[in-house]
């Protein structure tokens, strides 16, 4: 890739950061109510997010700059294996409907503004919160990281070099988001997902045409994969299992986590979120044939350093530069909305979960949003000093992890909703023992996603955060068979 | 109400997590092997299936 300043790029580039900075501060002022002082009005601008605004916001919050950048990545360097991203984020929708419209209403009726506020009101459990508070925050935190590697790998294709970019552009992002709350990311989230839809279809549809049509670009992948010896366009029969578990796990973990459940609670109604779980999959569609731009690098003969590099360098070559300047600016407005919402979701559970459970419980609303906002800032300096200072991998490595971890708190969250069956003992059982098991399982695995299970004869390769996810289950219901129900708490019966 | 059009949503997860279903290249359409347009495919499927369900609430907005 070239790595000399590319000057039009660069300008466009500018034009477009310094566009969504603007809009991060002027944000404040969107839809203003009497005060943002409080953590409703900061965290979750008043829960009055219609159908097209919750549109905007949980696409540019779930679909990520990492996974722009990693999608076709692994698509690229493994084959089929890499498009179980497309399964996954079908059948999230579902589920998210299914699920979401009950957990916004009990948020709702109660005033709850994260998953732990959620659980305790359904237990009473201050146990339980904290569990499923820790697991969101710990979670979320390399998720930012890897939004600083997926914007990263767009300025570094610009030519830049060195963190100060980098740094610069994290610190303009944690200001607005200190001053405008979710206010900011909501709104740059309009500029950012039109941005990538247009760089995505004028990349699908304009690169096949110039590597000699889509059947072409799917047989140059397939001769690659086979001069290479690895990888495949068609799924071997032993990755199957693997295939199906990582998209049915990752599916159930997408919508556990801190950012993806704000924009849930910052919705104005079940019907927005019905309406969204119909409206979303157009996302998807656009992520199926982004990952297809890892065949794609096969087909015009890349030369990469990196398998990230994989997107960046197919504008680069195929594209005037002041397109690719467009396309990188999409990139990196696109790590700008997930981490501004990550940190917000982190920062609303530090606030709720922990300041107001053991430090302040008196704490009124004022208090909790200038709490929340220095909180934001914190997690922010610390996803970019674990970026700076620590290696790549260990951000990778603790992504992983993460979703592992936040599959975990599905029984906490979910399984109130439907039944009464379950005590909070029983869950917080459930919770050690698949957070650890599992975390035990992948470490002594290499920190690999997949374990190979062997029961009698059968023999799968599996997803880990799923296995753990059964285990956790498994262990609340044995427990709440065994340990008897104490009396039910008072909230619990009032919904 | 009608909510037994939740069940419509179960298929999606049939047709996509049984992999020896779909897990071939022919046949190819639009230059798309069949394991990729057969799950393209799956995205307005669903949101079809989902809007089927949608229907089924009472709009509160």
């Amino acid at each position: 890739m070239k790595t000399e300043l590319d000057i039009p790029a660069v300008a466009v580039f500018l034009f477009f950061f310094a566009l969504v900075t603007v809009m991060g501060f002027v944000a404040s002022k969107w839809r203003r109510p009497k005060t943002l002082a409080s953590l409703d009005e900061w965290g979750l601008v008043g829960r009055q997010f219609g159908t097209w605004i919750t549109w905007f916001l949980v696409g540019g919050d779930f679909y990520t700059a990492y996974t722009v950048i990693a999608v076709p990545a692994l698509v690229y360097s493994v084959g089929a294996y890499g498009f179980f991203a497309l399964p996954y984020t079908i059948l999230v929708y579902p589920i998210v409907f299914m699920v979401m419209p009950r957990l916004w209403q009990v948020a709702k009726d109660n005033g709850h503004v994260t998953a732990a506020d959620v659980v305790h009101g359904r237990y009473g459990s201050r146990m339980l919160e904290a569990a499923v508070a820790i697991t969101g925050v710990v979670a979320t935190m390399p998720y930012i990281a890897l939004q600083l590697i997926g914007m990263a790998t767009a300025v570094k294709a610009l030519g830049f070099e060195g963190e100060l970019p980098l740094i610069a552009a994290f610190v303009v992002l944690a200001l607005y988001t200190y001053s405008s709350g979710l206010r900011a990311p909501a709104l740059i989230a309009f500029v950012k997902d039109i941005m990538i839809y247009i760089a995505v279809i004028a990349a699908i549809s304009v690169i096949p045409g110039k590597l000699g049509g889509y059947a072409n670009v799917f047989n140059a992948a397939d001769e690659a994969f086979k001069a290479k010896g690895s990888g495949s366009i068609l799924l071997q029969p032993s990755q199957y299992v693997a295939y199906a578990t990582l998209a049915l796990g990752s599916a159930l973990a997408a919508f556990m986590y801190p950012h993806t459940l704000t924009g849930i609670f910052a919705s104005k109604s079940a019907t927005t979120i019905r309406k969204n779980a119909v409206l979303l999959p157009a996302y998807t569609l656009m992520l199926g044939l982004l990952a297809l731009l890892g065949y794609m690098g096969h087909a015009a003969k890349l030369k990469l350093a990196s398998n990230n590099d994989v997107v960046p360098a197919l504008f680069q070559t195929l594209f005037p530069s002041w397109f690719a300047g467009f396309a990188f600016a999409a990139i990196a407005i696109g790590a700008l909305v997930p981490a501004a919402v990550m940190s917000i979701g982190a920062a609303n559970l530090f606030t709720r979960n922990f300041w107001k459970a053991y430090v302040n419980p008196q704490v009124d609303t004022a208090g909790e949003a200038a709490v929340a906002k220095i909180a934001s800032l914190v997690v922010k300096v610390g996803a970019l000093l674990v970026i700076i200072y620590l290696p790549t991998q260990f951000a990778l490595d603790l992504q992983l992890l993460g979703g592992l971890w936040i599959l975990q708190t599905l029984p906490a969250l979910i399984f109130g909703l439907f039944t009464r069956w379950f005590t909070a003992p029983a869950l917080l059982a459930g919770w050690v023992v698949g957070l650890f098991g599992g975390t035990y399982l992948a470490w002594t695995d290499g920190l690999k996603p997949l374990h190979l299970l062997s029961i009698g004869s059968f023999q799968a390769t599996v997803y880990v955060g799923l296995i753990a996810l059964v285990v956790n289950i498994a262990v609340a219901m044995l427990v709440n068979l065994v340990v008897p129900k104490p009396v039910a708490t008072a909230e619990a019966v009032s919904t | 109400m009608g909510r037994h059009f939740l069940w419509l949503l179960l298929i999606p997860f049939v047709g996509l997590l049984w992999v020896p279903f779909y897990n071939f290249h022919d046949p190819v359409l639009f230059g798309f092997p069949f394991f990729y347009w057969y799950q393209l495919a799956w995205v307005p499927a669903t949101a079809f299936l989902t809007w089927l369900a949608y229907r089924t609430y009472p709009n509160e907005d």
